[in-house]
Order: structure tokens, then C-alpha cells, then sequence
């Protein structure tokens, strides 16, 4: 999978280190501003409330 | 690697090989944004929900910054409220998720005024706005149970100190028009499902209140659900905002 990455990032070793980088980056920015909130309600350690309902 | 190791045949790694590295590969990646999760939780929605929650106090047009006590100016410093026992005036509970009220707790040194927000839920107001008011309590200064709940870890952690209140610290309570100075009483450690520590008499529900109590309700252990930590207080006096500042924001009658 990396592997394939590699050989189809264009440039020589810098940028192709330089560009692994610059995705590796958008990944972690878009994990950070949705796929993270969004997973959040599924945890179970942020309750606070006291409710009927709730184990 | 010796030049004589086996290859397989045909050039390459077989078809197992290739789909058995991806696999490890995708493993490796789910580690890796797992750990990402970590810290988006444990330190990037404390960094947000501080600049949230202070900008919140920052824009409501009456919760002016307390004045910062000087000791050398022992005469022209902030005044102090007169602690009134009278009957406090008690607002109307607001919609949903709006800001009606800060707390400040001088026990924890350092926190600053936190917002207080009409609802529990925590999408639009534990997460986003801070402490949250239980539906149907008490208002500030009312007789009955002021409710509140609050994160203790992550999104600002409004409540995160929360074990270190003792019996008789003061909890000030700001609204628009008056001061509310409520004392600590006691502290428990529930179950999640005993809502009979948000009844008007704690601990007693169906029992009509008699007097103006406080709770705040959060997570216990840290970074668990299984149990709720309680703090119940109730109310020392009030004053009118105009009057000054309680004196236990100014450094003193802690």
C-alpha cells in the first residue's frame, strides 16, 4: 500500500518524503475536524450527568 | 539480505504476501490514528473548549472581569458586595442551550469564570458551551436544587478539579442582576442512574424544598463512566451585582 504510494509520488526522494508529509498532515487535520467529533459520542468515558436512563 | 536468498517464483511475492503487507499496513495505519484520537481528545478539545467557553464569558455583555485585588490600595480597590440574606431574585429558566450564568470556584486557584448553559445534553452544550443546567432545577438563588453538570476530562474540564472542594468553600455564582455565594456541604460519589441527588432536597425526591441548595454532578473516576462525583452546597447570601464583588473573589472569607 505505502509501497505503491511511493512509486507513484513523483520527484525525487525529497519530495516524495516532503509530499508524504504534506498527506500524512491533511489525514491527521481531517481526522481532527470530523472523524473524531464524530466518533466521540460512541466513547464511553464522557458521561456526566445523572440520568434515568443511562448505565 | 544475502544474495542468495530464496526468491519466489516469477518475480515477485506471491498474491498472499502482497495482501498479508497491506493488511499489516492498514493495522499499522488504525494504530497510529488510534493515538491520534488520544490526543484530539485528551488535549486538542481542552484547547478548544478553554478559547470557547472563555470567549463565551468574554461576550456576555454583564460579566464584566473581576477586578484583580491590590494591597496597596487598600481604600480604592474593588468594592465589596454586602451579603444580603433577603429573598434573592431568581430568573426565569432560559431556552435551550443559551448562557444565563458564570461560575467561579476560589478554591481552584488559577480556573477562570466558567459558563453555565440551559440543558445536560452534551452536543450542544456540555461539549461546546461548558457547565450545563439540568432542565427543571432550581435557578440560581431559588429554593430547590441548582443542578449543574460538567466535563471533568476533556472539553475544557470545566469540573475538573472538583475533588479538591472542601466543606464550607465558597461556589460563586454570577448572573446577570445578582451574586449568588453558595457553600460547599457535602460531597458523594453515586451511581449514574441516582437522579435523586439533583432533587430539590438531595437525596430525598418527592420531599418540597425548603431550602436554596447548589450541585454539580460530573464523572468519577477521571476518564470514566462508571460513577458520578457530587458536590452539594447551599446558599450562603446573594448580592446584587451592582453592589460590588463577594469578597470571596477579592482573596477573602474563603
Amino acid at each position: 500500500m505505502y509501497g505503491w504510494l511511493w512509486r507513484h509520488l513523483p520527484g525525487p526522494v525529497a519530495v516524495r518524503v516532503a509530499l508524504c508529509a504534506v498527506l500524512a498532515a491533511a489525514v491527521l487535520a481531517a481526522c481532527f475536524v470530523w472523524v473524531y467529533p464524530a466518533v466521540a459520542p460512541y466513547m464511553p468515558f464522557n458521561d456526566t450527568t445523572v440520568e434515568e436512563s443511562q448505565g | 539480505m544475502t544474495p542468495q536468498h530464496r526468491r519466489p517464483e516469477r518475480g515477485g511475492p506471491g498474491l498472499g504476501y502482497v495482501v498479508l503487507g497491506v493488511v499489516g499496513e492498514l493495522l499499522i495505519t488504525l494504530g497510529v490514528l488510534l493515538l491520534g484520537f488520544l490526543v484530539w481528545q485528551l488535549w486538542w478539545t481542552d484547547v478548544e473548549g478553554n478559547r470557547a467557553q472563555a470567549q463565551i464569558v468574554s461576550d456576555l455583555p454583564w460579566a464584566s472581569p473581576v477586578p484583580t485585588p491590590e494591597p496597596t490600595s487598600s481604600d480604592a480597590g474593588p468594592k465589596v458586595a454586602t451579603p444580603r440574606h433577603d429573598e434573592p431574585p431568581v430568573m426565569a429558566e432560559p431556552e435551550h442551550a443559551v448562557t444565563f450564568a458564570t461560575l467561579q470556584v476560589p478554591r481552584w486557584t488559577g480556573e477562570p469564570a466558567r459558563p453555565v448553559s440551559q440543558g445536560t445534553d452534551r452536543a450542544t452544550v456540555l461539549n461546546v458551551l461548558g457547565i450545563g443546567h439540568y432542565p427543571g432545577t432550581a435557578m440560581p438563588g431559588g429554593v430547590g436544587n441548582f443542578a449543574m453538570a460538567g466535563h471533568r476530562t476533556t472539553f475544557g474540564k470545566p469540573f475538573n478539579r472538583i475533588e479538591e472542594l472542601q466543606v464550607g468553600d465558597p461556589l460563586v455564582v454570577r448572573t446577570e442582576e445578582a451574586w449568588y455565594v453558595y457553600r460547599v456541604t457535602s460531597t458523594e460519589i453515586v451511581a449514574p442512574s441516582q437522579v435523586e441527588v439533583i432533587a430539590p432536597v438531595p437525596g430525598q425526591p418527592g420531599v418540597a424544598a425548603s431550602e436554596r441548595m447548589i450541585t454539580m454532578t460530573t464523572c468519577h473516576p477521571m476518564f470514566s463512566a462508571r460513577q458520578r462525583y457530587i458536590v452539594h452546597g447551599v446558599l450562603d447570601y446573594w448580592a446584587p451585582t451592582s453592589d460590588g464583588t463577594p469578597v470571596e473573589l477579592l482573596g477573602g472569607g474563603a
